[in-house]
């Protein structure tokens, strides 16, 4: 016996499917012929009168990315924004950045704070989201300054290349070969220090017998950055100290060092959490390394913006805002403004630190 | 025949023989097909955005949702006559990657811009034409030849431009890219997209070349036994994936203003999944172009209405990796339940057989 379909139930649903689809979609052209104002008055996500804040880092998943957006996220609660919101891309990636601003500006949000991963990448959209009338803040690592209103740097880009190269310089005797680890090739915070590094090297007597013969990136991505690790050793056995400027990259080289037979003669050092570096200082791996305190940027970041967004500051040189309990803050040349000095850490005082 | 006792019931097959048009008919036909039923999933889901998320609803949505989605509604389309023919490209992402790389450093060299895009197309169209040798005259798996092309161009590009990239592009042309028709919202590079769907559309529809094309992916042998030259559509249609990949790169560096190795990266995955999406079966004989554009659609839409509401990355990459779970099971478990329905009403409107003889059937 062959199989015999009994389609007399399956016919009479198809044709009401097909009714239904039919009235569907012509409901769906009636909706879709709403004029665009309507619609956009139907809700917004804050209450009117409350501003809107939303920061862009350069990646989630990346714990000093965290310890910022904490420090971000108290102080925007603290200046009066009413609605904080945090977005990022899961690899740091400046194409991924460009979609998120899009929504933002979409959004309509008041202030944007970002930090790129590339500095022109991102500058069309940004530019769409001031056409709107939103306020650009970037942090920690800067646009092309036509895109922004102020730049906030954690500290004074020369002191952090400086005070790498004099714990380098001091770690490994004042001469021989080192390497620089450093996060994704386009970074503008980790450029900057390079470049200072570098130009410190060539023009400071002191550090004539140093020869910088590499720098490898690893994209802020802790395996990448641990194979890096692992190919500047083997590529350059003489070399004598690794400066890492990002904490992805200085925690995956301790960890290779601390387990590989270079442990305890190359030298390491760079800008790292206290958190992640604290074994790797306790076994001696690394002598000493930099730092500031994270949440202070998220926290003044957070402050500017407030100042841009009530019209107390506009981002020209010689405007002043106070950064709620931190105190007043200047903007610099070139729209800078300073958090604080770095803080060095090592095997005495890594204890009094939690972050 | 042995006589019917007038105990038994008379089998009625009469209505059962006549209801039965062996597939739908007419306007069911039309209204029903699986590709429509994507269509009709992405207006529902328009519809509920427009109603429920606030602010979707203006001509900012479609510039910036559109800008998002061309690379992949681009790359998508010589992907489903890929894959309707059973075959699968991977490396399209790495081609694009590739163009991207070209295009930068051809013109931070040369500084000649018309130069820079016609080489990275001519590259974009080779590395398909090796994949395509591989694939259709060597014979190897399509599977295994663009994982490794993947790597190879991927790498390629890596080799050519480094870890630089170049942003200085002539402004006039990236602010062509990103402009918009009149007030409609519609960005201006939607109509070579447009063209590009058409010309696969009508390729794949209404051409005897696109008929192959499915005889070619349910047997490729008996596809070759009917006359349809196997490897040499095969060929063609890994040089036009090249071709359009690296389009789709010279696009994206221009959107962006940003030549970089990594650009496009993991593209393909998500080209794969809104092309799956769409209907297309992986196996190869059975997709359309409108359902695939759909498709990409669909994602892209539910992608952005979620970061509207400022959803985190990682529930966007589960909604869509549930999605795509869901269009896979969902006609495989459709099936099983009209097969298990219709055993059952089998059961119930004929007649037992019993051992005193049979009425037959």
């Amino acid at each position: 016996m062959g199989s015999i379909h009994t389609t007399a139930r399956r016919g009479r649903g198809a044709r009401l499917a097909s009714v239904v689809a039919g009235a569907a979609a012509v409901a769906l052209l009636a909706t879709g012929c709403s004029s665009p104002s309507d619609a956009g008055a139907s809700g917004s996500a804050a209450p009117a009168g409350d501003a809107s804040i939303t920061f862009i880092p350069k990646q989630l998943n990346n714990p000093y990315t965290d310890v910022v957006l904490g420090g971000g996220e108290a102080g925007a609660k603290e200046a009066g924004f009413g609605a904080v919101g945090i977005v990022g891309p899961l690899n740091a990636s400046a194409s991924s950045q460009v979609t998120l601003i899009n929504a933002e500006t979409q959004a309509g949000t008041d202030v944007i704070v970002i930090a790129a991963n590339d500095p022109d990448a991102v500058g069309p959209a940004l530019e769409e989201a001031r056409a709107g009338g939103a306020k650009i803040v970037a942090f920690d690592s800067d646009t092309n300054p036509a895109y922004r209103d102020v730049f906030i740097s954690q500290v004074v880009s020369e002191d952090v290349a400086k005070i790498q190269l004099e714990m380098i310089s001091e770690q490994i005797g004042g001469a021989g070969d080192i390497a620089i680890l450093s996060a994704t090739a386009n970074a503008t915070n980790q450029n900057g220090w390079i470049d200072f590094m570098e130009t410190e090297l060539a023009n400071n007597p002191d550090y004539a017998d140093i020869n910088l013969v590499a720098k490898v990136y690893g994209d802020d991505d802790d395996t990448k950055s641990f194979q890096e690790a692992q190919g500047l050793l083997q590529a350059y056995p003489d070399l004598k100290g690794i400066i890492s400027p990002t904490t992805v990259g200085i925690a995956a080289t301790a960890r290779y060092l601390s387990t590989s037979k270079y442990k305890g003669k190359v030298a390491l050092t760079g800008l790292g959490l206290p958190n992640e570096m604290r074994p790797f200082v306790k076994d001696g791996t690394v002598e000493a390394f930099a730092l500031w305190d994270p949440a202070q940027l998220g926290y003044v970041a957070a402050y500017a913006g407030k100042a841009l967004d009530d019209g107390t500051i506009t981002g020209a040189v010689g405007d002043s805002f106070t950064a709620g309990e931190l105190g007043e803050r200047t903007v610099e040349e070139g729209g800078v403004v300073i958090v604080g000095p770095p803080t060095m850490f090592n095997a005495e005082n890594i204890d009094d630190y939690d972050f | 025949m042995s006589e019917v006792t007038t105990a038994d019931p008379k089998p009625d097959t009469a209505d059962t023989l006549s209801d039965d048009t062996g597939g739908r008919t007419g306007w069911t036909r039309i209204l029903l097909g699986r590709d429509v039923i994507m269509i009709y999933a992405l207006l529902a889901f328009v519809t509920y955005a427009v109603i429920a998320i606030p602010r979707f609803a203006s001509p900012v949505t479609v510039g910036f949702l559109l800008l998002d989605v061309i690379p992949i509604l681009m790359i998508a389309m010589p992907m489903t006559l890929i894959i309707i023919t059973g075959e699968i490209d991977l490396s399209v992402a790495s081609t694009a990657g590739l163009a991207s790389a070209l295009l930068g450093v051809l013109w931070a060299d040369t500084g000649n811009i018309v130069l820079a895009v016609g080489v990275a197309l001519l590259v974009g169209a080779l590395a398909g034409a090796f994949n395509g040798v591989l694939v259709a005259f060597v014979g190897l798996p399509s599977l295994a030849v663009t994982i490794g092309t993947l790597a190879l161009f991927r790498g390629l590009a890596l080799v050519i431009i480094g870890d630089n990239a170049v942003a200085d592009f002539p402004r006039g042309l990236t602010t062509f890219f990103t402009s918009k028709v009149g007030g409609t919202g519609i960005p201006t590079v939607m109509v070579g997209v447009a063209v590009i769907a058409l010309i696969f559309g009508t390729l794949l529809h209404f051409t005897p070349f696109g008929r192959g094309l499915y005889a070619m992916g349910f047997s490729k042998d008996a596809a070759r036994f009917v006359g349809i030259k196997v490897p040499r559509a095969k060929f063609w249609l890994y040089v036009a994936a090249g071709l359009v990949s690296a389009l789709a790169g010279i696009y994206w560096t221009l959107r962006y203003s940003s030549a970089r190795s990594d650009n496009a990266s993991g593209l393909e995955l998500a080209v794969i999944a809104a092309v799956l999406l769409g209907g297309v079966s992986i196996f190869g004989g059975k997709g359309s172009i409108p359902a695939v554009i759909a498709g990409v659609l669909l994602i892209g839409t539910i992608n952005y209405a979620l970061r509207l509401n400022r959803v985190s990355a990682v529930v966007l990459i589960i909604v869509t990796g549930s999605l795509l779970i869901a269009s896979v099971v969902a006609p495989s478990a459709w099936a099983g339940f009209k097969s298990w329905r219709h055993e059952r009403e089998l059961h119930r409107d004929l007649p037992e057989v019993t051992t005193s003889g049979s009425p037959s059937a």
